[in-house]
């Protein structure tokens, strides 16, 4: 067997990080980009260019930031330490936050899409047959714009798992907690055990592909249908 | 006052440019590879070196795994400061460094470091009475400092207690950083990063003693691609002499 324990609890690990991330992203992210879709308001541009800031700043940057502020001289740190639950750096809830911000944009991005090319006239006409904005949400606007959730969903979901610079800054390398798949793959190559580096990678690269190929046959099936 | 003539005044600074000319001409550059634990001296030792010899030394910091992949890669690096004495070693038995041009520039010291004041005792007994949250330590199987750390807790019977607690910083620079940022309660970095003119600078320490761990010694080689480089060959000589040792020392290493 190519993959040590090692290496099987890492890929364990990354798939429950990844799984974990992209449920809140959708849970979370699908009010903002229905707000980001229809809003006339003036805060639409900047609340866009905060949302995409992920994809521009280096993750290393990010970790970096997040491990001040989660710390425990930092805003965020003082405030979880004040709710009693400690500081978040090293543990894996620390890491799924890191992730929400790293993976955000990905999720937010598709939604907005989806619900933009959605357009009023659908929700209008439910409105003038009766439906209350919950409803027309529900019915109307969710079953349209799924190839979007489709699209955020995977695309959060990969994005977590390539993810590198913010778990390597904030995470403690912790066996098991925090060691994820792509820390494995990097320590392997760092301790020139470049074997072990070429299956974990090689393993990632079909995983991806697999994934990647999935979302694109799914959404043409999708956007048949509807 | 009358204008000078422009004809005179061409004439002058061709002159002033060839003689600027002249002496850059013999001034080379070096690429280093430096260990991340000896960033702040060496930023020290360059300065002075370009002072002294007009050589200028292109610093790049990092840690000494990720080096030798590069360098075994093809990267333009010519002289490496290990930070261990095994990867000049590896380099050597592969051909990639200059036969005889290996030596020790210095000899790490370990010490246990928290940020806050007090809190680390200057015996090290926090180690076995603290109820601290997380341990920083430099990877065992990528730093020579985090392998000595390892040692240190294996001579005072405390790994097994430890080792929960552990965290891994990828390589000493990023170690030091979960400690300063009090991420980490306390942590083994290098001597060299909290020391400031001969004393640590901030938060509390332990001096962990020699005999705890083997010795740290961190090589310099000059590599096949400096050989022929006179600001290579020069920086090679500045290391092992009186100005650099003084540097080096005053960081806290030992030869």
């Amino acid at each position: 067997m190519p993959f040590s324990s090692a290496d099987l609890a890492a890929i364990g690990l990354t798939l429950r990080l990844a799984g974990t991330t992209m449920a809140l992203l959708l849970v979370l992210c699908t009010p903002l980009a229905w707000w980001l879709a229809h809003t006339p308001s003036r805060w639409r541009g900047p609340v866009s260019a905060v949302v995409a800031l992920p994809l521009v700043l280096p993750p290393t940057v990010i970790g970096f930031y997040l491990l001040v502020t989660m710390g425990p001289n930092g805003p965020v740190g003082q405030f979880t330490q004040w709710l009693g639950i400690g500081t978040l750096p090293f543990t894996f809830w620390g890491l799924v936050m890191g992730s929400l911000i790293y993976s955000l944009p990905f999720a937010v991005q598709p939604l907005q899409a989806a619900f933009e090319a959605i357009g009023s006239r659908p929700l209008e006409a439910a409105a003038t047959l009766g439906a209350g904005p919950l409803d027309r949400f529900f019915t109307v606007a969710l079953p349209l714009a799924r190839p979007g959730f489709i699209t955020a969903a995977i695309l959060s979901f990969a994005h977590t798992v390539g993810e590198f610079g913010v778990v390597l800054m904030l995470g403690g390398n912790i066996p098991g907690v925090t060691r994820v798949v792509s820390v494995q793959i990097y320590d392997h190559v760092e301790a020139l055990e470049y074997t072990q580096a070429h299956w974990l990678a090689g393993g990632m690269v079909l995983f991806s592909f697999v994934v990647l190929l999935g979302l694109n046959l799914t959404r043409r099936r999708a956007s048949m249908v509807s | 006052m009358q204008m000078p003539n422009a004809r005179l005044l061409t004439l002058l600074s061709a002159i002033g440019l060839a003689f600027t000319g002249a002496t850059a001409a013999h001034a080379e550059q070096v690429s280093v590879a430096v260990a991340a634990n000896f960033t702040a001296p060496m930023q020290k030792i360059a300065a002075a070196f370009e002072a002294d010899t007009g050589h200028k030394a292109e610093l790049s910091f990092g840690a000494t795994g990720k080096f030798y992949a590069q360098i075994t890669n093809g990267a333009p690096f010519q002289i490496l400061l290990s930070a261990d004495d095994t990867t000049p070693a590896k380099l050597e038995r592969e051909g990639k460094v200059v036969a005889n041009s290996r030596f020790t520039y210095a000899i790490g010291t370990l010490v246990l470091w928290s940020a806050k004041e007090g809190y680390v005792d200057d015996k090290g007994a926090v180690l076995k009475t603290g109820d601290f949250k997380h341990l920083a330590i430099a990877n065992p199987k990528l730093a020579p400092y985090g392998l000595a750390a390892t040692q240190v807790m294996d001579k005072l019977g405390l790994a097994a207690t430890l080792q929960p607690r552990f965290v891994q910083g990828e390589n000493i620079a990023q170690t030091y950083q979960f400690v300063a940022t009090g991420n980490a309660q306390l942590g083994f970095v290098a001597l060299s990063q909290v020391m400031v003119d001969g004393r640590i600078a901030q938060g509390s320490a332990w001096q962990v003693p020699a005999d705890l761990h083997e010795p740290i010694r961190q090589d310099a080689a000059l590599l096949e691609t400096g050989k022929g480089n006179a600001a290579a060959t020069a920086l090679m000589q500045y290391l092992k002499g009186e100005k650099a040792r003084t540097i080096i020392k005053s960081y806290g290493y030992s030869f």
